[in-house]
């Protein structure tokens, strides 16, 4: 019961989480902002989300495998944002500023 | 001779976890498997101290857990920003010094940066990184370097 609890909460902030980053990748300005509203989503908010179930789940086989699926989502969505990021900067793109109007200065030796 | 101890008992207990099933023949065939796995890596000659970093086990724990509520706070910042009318944040784009000498040290705190919203790493050159953070003050914290010095720290 206690634990219904706990693991409801844990899914509500979750969703909650979810729906920031949706909100943030709308809202943010350019390409680079946007990624940081998707780091709420990958990194929080899937870590609340498999928590809740884990507590859900009543046998160990399946809380393991949440652990792993967790492990993995936390190794991997870093390196795939890295990859977006080094695209976008070959291809081009340069960050703007918080209303997308001015580019960003670069640090020297960049152009 | 250690690494390759260290791989079959991960693999072993890896096994161990998704089967469920522990009955003569499964636990034979999971034997097998892991044999196999280990002998294809061992011909690949891919058993070194960079695929099994066991020397960052005894640190990495600490290193986690203070990861981790530096994840939670940069969320709740983040979440501040994005639901909060009116916060001027000032996006910056910047070079960092990278002082880790060990390739997978170089993955851990780049990897580190990008696991805290609000900063990104860009670029990954060998004497630096290129991050972009959604605010200065993101920035500040990176320039300060107590993430740098932690990941340093691992590889001692």
């Amino acid at each position: 019961m206690m634990l219904d609890w706990v693991s409801g909460v844990l899914l509500l902030v979750g969703s909650f989480l979810l729906l920031t980053g949706a909100l943030g990748f709308l809202r943010f300005a350019d390409f680079y902002a946007r990624i940081h509203a998707c780091g709420v989503t990958e990194t929080l908010a899937t870590s609340c989300i498999l928590l809740g179930l884990l507590i859900q789940s009543d046998s160990a086989v399946p809380q393991f495998k949440l652990l792993l699926i967790l492990l993995f989502v936390l190794l991997s969505s870093p390196t795939s944002s890295h990859a977006l990021a080094k695209a976008a900067w070959n291809a081009g793109v340069r960050p703007r500023d918080n209303r997308g109007k001015q580019p960003l200065p670069l640090p020297p030796g960049e152009h | 001779m250690r690494y390759t101890f260290g791989l079959v008992l991960a693999l072993s207990v890896f096994w161990l976890i998704n089967s469920g099933h522990y009955d003569a023949l499964l636990l034979s065939l999971g034997v097998i498997s892991v044999g196999a796995v280990t002998l294809i890596a061992l011909r690949m000659d891919v058993v070194d101290q960079e695929s099994i970093p066991l020397h960052l086990l005894r640190r990495i724990p600490f290193y986690l857990l203070w990861l981790g509520v530096q994840i939670c706070r940069s969320n709740l910042d983040l979440v501040r920003r994005v639901w909060l009318p009116g916060q001027r944040s000032t996006p910056r784009i910047a070079r960092l010094p990278l002082p880790q000498y060990s390739d997978i040290c170089r993955v851990v705190y780049a990897n580190s940066i990008n696991l805290t919203p609000g900063t990104l790493t860009v670029e990954l050159a060998p004497d630096h990184l290129l991050v972009h953070t959604l605010s200065a003050e993101g920035l500040a914290a990176l320039e300060e370097g107590e993430m740098s010095r932690r990941v340093s720290e691992l590889e001692q």
